[in-house]
């Protein structure tokens, strides 16, 4: 078995809402798999239950064959999961630097007396925006940000570690042309780095330049999933409103 | 290399006004009393208004914490009521002769043990409520009022009623003694506010602190300890209340179960006034103090000018709304501290 994560029978509801019903899905390491559906489809439930935001009603998640039960987002990001939450998560009142390293901040110092390292979160930062060619300053307060910028700042997160699986969730909903092809740049270094991706997305050519499987979702059942290259955007559409019953 | 959390926002002359509007008001305020009452400028006077401040202060830096996170606390002035208490029952070794000058000399403890006795409980009751804001759910303004009465009611029932009174030349020396002409309460103020600018600007703490008042769902997906974050900012008021009580108890030789009532909403105001966002998320230690002077300059400046208590209490308030005011429009010009 070579899959890196492994979900079989995920359902979920909230209350009376049933957001997935069954979904298996498998992924290979540098595997890139374009997950798409209509709004409330269920895409952002499934991703959150595998970074460890939410815990799923039934099913089990797999990662390298070892069932998982994540009890928060920290304890799935140690065992290699990094997202990109569709609201980003950031912290409006800190700067692009400190959004970027929170929860792991670099410190300096001896013993149980340790400062923050300002200096070295800012140069990595300013690095990894220089990388996603973003131009967002590393001391500037993310709530004077554009869309791009903030969602530079959340994408940035996930380069701070070595991760397995990197789940972007409509990481270029708010993005300029130029700094999409860049975010479509970094899915193909990640998946040259061995790193499996999921990239939620709305944007059928973004899914067909980077994605080598689709895997569509319609309100809470995974009615596709199958390469790219036996498919076409017109009906990965039709899938997704419906026209296509199933592929 | 800067020791703020945030960044820089190119100039913008009204933004800086707005940002300073606190420490601009309180050298204009300084300025004004110095020519109406040359009393006011005497150094003797200076240092009388940094003593009167320097209790409410170490509570209002305790509060800054909380605030930032977007709490609140106002069982202040009640954890300051028990715990002076018990201060000064641990100095006297019980209530046998609780109102005999100097008894605590012959039959008392050690001063040390009333002072870790008064951050104890201080600790303690800040523990219960900040365990009832990160477990139970309730908000933070509810546990608190419901702490402002039982707190009181506590010290009122272990006090029996009346005062303690009377305590050994050790245990007043902090209220009253001086160190090279200045209050011991100022330097222990000072020593604290220092302290307390270092961990919040300096610290995983105190990016935390701002991190949970900025957007705790975004802070906690992150991997901050949000609970516990919110638990400890009101474990650190309820301590710094204990010593502020201590103090307070220390300087009038007495600790008695209506001590410090209504000093919430000074210290609430002190805070707010020095810009520290009740939304949580944006506030210093260093706008604290600031609002703390200016609360302790405007009460004295208009003592010396035999302005009326009643007219104080009017000017504060218009103070308080016209800072959080000025913070608005700073915040709507995106302007930060
Ligand atoms: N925390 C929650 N509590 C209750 N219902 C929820 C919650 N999160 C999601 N839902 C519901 O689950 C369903 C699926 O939502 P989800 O966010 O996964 O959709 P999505 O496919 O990501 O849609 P979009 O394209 O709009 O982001 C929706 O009906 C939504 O209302
Ligand atoms: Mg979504």
């Amino acid at each position: 078995m070579t899959d890196v994560l492994q979900l079989t029978g995920i359902s979920k509801h909230f209350g009376a809402i049933e957001a997935l019903m069954g979904v298996d899905l498998a992924i290979a390491p540098g595997e890139v798999v374009g997950l798409m559906g209509d709004n409330g489809a269920g895409k952002s439930t499934l991703c959150r239950i595998i970074a460890g935001r939410f815990t799923p009603s039934t099913g089990t998640v797999r990662l390298d064959g070892k069932e998982m039960h994540f009890r928060r987002p920290s304890e799935a990001r140690e065992a290699g999961i990094e997202m990109v939450h569709q609201d980003l998560a950031l912290c409006d009142n800190l700067s692009a630097a400190l959004n970027v390293f929170l929860g792991r901040e670099l410190t300096m110092g001896v013993g149980p007396l340790r400062f923050l390292n300002k200096r070295a979160m800012q140069a990595k930062a300013a690095e990894l925006f220089a990388e996603l060619k973003s131009e967002t300053r590393p001391g500037d307060l993310v709530k004077q940000m554009s869309g791009g910028q903030r969602q530079a700042v959340a994408i940035a997160r996930t380069r701070l570690s070595e991760p397995r699986i990197v789940l972007l969730d409509e990481p270029t909903a708010a993005i300029s042309v130029r700094q999409v092809a860049e975010v479509l740049d970094l899915i193909r270094r990640l998946k040259d780095a061995g790193i499996a991706v999921i990239l939620i997305s709305h944007r059928t050519p973004d899914v067909f330049a980077v994605c080598e499987r689709v895997a569509v979702l319609r309100r809470g059942t995974k009615v596709a999933d199958k390469p790219i290259a036996e498919t076409s955007p017109e009906e990965v559409t039709g899938l997704i409103t419906g026209a296509v019953e199933s592929a | 290399m800067s020791h703020s959390h945030t960044g820089s926002a190119g100039f913008d002359p009204v933004a800086l006004a707005a940002r300073y509007a606190a420490p601009i008001f309180l050298i204009v305020l300084v300025a004004l009393f110095a020519l109406a009452e040359p009393r006011f400028m005497h150094p003797l006077n200076l240092m009388n208004i940094l003593r009167q401040v320097s209790i409410m202060g170490l509570i209002a830096i305790g509060m800054t914490f909380v605030i930032l996170t977007a709490g609140i606390d106002l069982s202040v002035g009640s954890i300051v009521a028990l715990t002076g208490l018990v201060a000064a029952y641990v100095a006297k070794g019980g209530l046998d002769d609780r109102f005999a000058i100097g008894a605590a000399e012959q039959a008392g403890n050690p001063v040390f043990l009333a002072i870790l006795a008064a951050l104890a409980v201080g600790a303690l009751c800040g523990s219960i409520q900040g365990a009832a804001v990160t477990r139970l759910k309730v908000p933070p303004f509810v546990v608190t009022l419901g702490g402002l009465t039982a707190f009181r009611g506590l010290a009122l029932i272990f006090s029996g009623g009346g005062p303690i009174s009377g305590f050994s030349p050790n245990y007043v020396w902090w209220g009253q003694g001086r160190i090279e002409g200045v209050p011991v309460p100022v330097i222990v103020f000072v020593v604290v506010a220092v302290i307390a600018h270092i961990v919040l600007k300096t610290t995983r703490f105190g990016l935390h602190v701002y991190a949970t008042g900025g957007n705790a769902a975004a802070a906690e997906l992150n991997g901050v300890p949000v609970r516990r974050t919110t638990f400890l900012v009101y474990v650190i008021v309820g301590v710094l209340s204990g010593l502020a009580s201590f103090l307070l108890s220390a300087r009038l030789n007495s600790a008695e179960a209506v001590a410090g009532l209504q000093l919430e909403l000074d210290v609430i105001a002190a805070v707010v006034i020095g810009g520290t966002s009740l939304f949580g998320g944006a506030g210093s230690i260093f706008g604290t103090v600031v609002g703390v002077l200016l609360i302790g300059v405007l009460r004295n400046g208009l003592v010396l000018m035999n302005v009326s208590s009643f007219v104080q209490q009017i000017l504060i308030g218009v103070i308080l709304v016209l800072a959080v005011a000025v913070d608005q429009r700073a915040a709507l010009r995106g302007a930060d501290r």
